[in-house]
């Protein structure tokens, strides 16, 4: 098994790409943590391998058809949630195992298939590509300029579907394209930190954020302050020790959790939540 | 009328939970709908507010049915039973409010606070607050788009009475002052009395309508309500 570490001259791509996936992971993964969803990106990076899988096998670049199998299978079983009544973990869990059971089998099947290809999805790669760094870019920019003009609703429906209902907002349409948006940062994502831990950069970043702050403002700010931390000094720690990025990227996440965590208890910070209620 | 509701029947699987209701709602009206529970109370605001579309009949809000347009709901202000919130959701009572305006005027949103009393606490966390104070949140909530018409479900369930009191005085300065027609649905028939000028008394079929005054100084009608609350707390036990 190959790990890829950053090289010195990877580094400005790496760099730029991350930053973006960084501030796309946290404003997405945001909606997804506050409805109780964190683990539907692993969920659609697991379906999306699938599709990886697929591309790979047929000979296809597998990016896009990844990108599409992730969105469709969580639409259609969004679809099969709410007229069955089945709960939301147990989609994600049916998602997350029937993508990894798929690409499993395609892989076995594929005599020629080159294993690095498939580790570089699974455990992600340094993207050295300028056109892939700018696809990179260009998704994410539009996708942080949906949500910019949208988040209110976003924000309402997540917090009440119901009375985001009654105040005509088409809560069901906000859903599927939430599913969608999330579907395409998955893809882009998958590229720096790998399927197996993509959901990290979409939870970590955010559950720190939310110790801190006290508005939805403030939150989205901090998130996106830790993120792009944790995927900067990752990526510099990759270059300097020669290990994997992707590990790095989560290591230093979890870190800042950890810190936040600490910095919490010990009464060093004390804005929002449980402490404040203490005040 | 301001809302006009016309044999309004509605069953689930087979089972009738509304059956013929008729009654109109008058510009100013502050109505207070009386019923044990499951008499369908949730159940007609859910109709009325376009989540339960399942029903027979037609309600029409400033003449038009609810089936033909949605737009209806942007002069309608709602107010859920009590509120669930989660503790740790990072918004602050500003952002909460603010969320369900359609512009972007921050002036209204200091005004639909300072209605409440809740001006001071803007920049709290939503989950920082007591029940009755989220209560007067979501009232201001629904005052930012300066509706026509408030509905309420039941609004002061777990309230204590300091807060329940708070929150009739707040109703009732909104009703006289604003002019804003008021729905309202309660067990309290004190406050009921107190408060509205109309009263709608339900269960499953819609046994009073009319003026308030008239339905608490009829005893016999008083004796009925008694007599199918007790029924219907039986059934339920």
């Amino acid at each position: 098994m190959t790990f890829e570490a950053v090289s010195y001259e990877s580094i400005p791509h790496a760099l730029v790409s991350g930053i973006a996936i960084s501030l796309l992971c946290s404003a997405i993964g945001l909606f997804l943590v506050l409805r109780k969803f964190s683990l539907f990106g692993d969920a659609l990076a697991h379906s999306a391998f699938g599709g990886v899988a697929f591309g790979l096998f047929i000979g296809v670049y597998p990016i896009w058809i990844a990108c599409s199998i992730a969105i469709l299978s969580a639409l259609g079983l969004t679809k099969i949630r709410q007229r069955f009544d089945i709960s939301g973990d147990a989609i994600v869990a049916i998602l997350l195992a029937t993508g990894l059971g798929a690409g499993v089998i395609l892989v076995s099947l594929a005599d020629d298939l080159d294993m690095h290809d498939i580790e570089e999805f699974l455990f992600g790669a340094v993207v050295v590509d300028t056109t892939n760094v700018l696809q990179i870019l260009v998704m994410s920019g539009i996708i942080l300029a949906i949500l910019f003009f949208t988040w209110k609703k976003f924000l309402y429906s997540t917090f009440s579907e119901e009375q985001a209902k009654v105040s005509g907002i088409s809560v069901e349409k906000l859903n599927y394209l939430l599913i969608a948006m999330s579907g395409v940062t998955v893809v882009i994502s998958m590229q720096l930190v790998g399927v197996l831990l993509v959901s990290a950069l979409f939870v970590i970043p955010n559950v720190s954020a939310m110790l801190y702050a006290r508005s939805f403002k403030q939150t989205v700010i901090l998130s996106m302050s830790f993120a792009i931390s944790a995927t900067v000094l990752g990526i510099l720690m990759s270059y300097q020790f020669d290990i994997a990025q992707s590990g790095c990227i989560v290591l230093v996440a979890a870190a800042i959790f950890i810190g936040s965590l600490i910095a919490k208890s010990s009464g060093l910070v004390k804005t929002a939540g449980i402490m404040a209620k203490a005040r | 009328m301001v809302v006009d509701i016309e044999n309004l029947s509605v069953d689930y699987s087979g089972i009738k939970v509304l059956d013929s209701i008729s009654f109109g709602i008058a510009e100013g009206d502050f109505l207070g709908i009386i019923g044990p529970n499951g008499a369908g109370k949730s159940t007609l605001f859910r109709c009325m507010l376009g989540l339960h579309t399942q029903y027979d009949g037609t309600i029409k809000f400033f003449d038009q049915d609810i089936k033909d347009s949605k737009r209806y709901l942007s002069q309608i202000g709602y107010v859920p039973q009590k509120p669930v919130v989660d503790r740790n959701f990072p918004a602050t009572i500003r952002e909460i409010v603010s969320m369900s305006q359609n512009s972007n005027d921050s002036k209204k949103v200091e005004e639909s606070l300072q209605k409440v009393w809740m001006h001071e606490l803007a920049d709290r966390r939503i989950g920082d607050l007591s029940v009755g104070q989220q209560q007067r949140v979501f009232i201001a909530k629904a005052l930012v788009n300066s509706p026509r018409i408030l509905i309420l479900d039941e609004p002061v369930i777990g309230l204590d009475i300091y807060n329940q009191d708070l929150f009739f005085q707040i109703l009732s300065e909104l009703n006289i002052k604003e002019k804003i027609s008021i729905i309202w649905s309660s067990h309290d028939l004190d406050a009921v009395e107190r408060l509205a000028n109309k009263v709608a008394c339900l269960n499953k079929t819609l046994f009073f309508h009319g003026i308030s005054k008239e339905f608490f100084s009829d005893d016999e009608m008083l004796k009925k309500y008694s007599e199918t609350s007790m029924q219907m707390h039986m059934h339920h036990h």
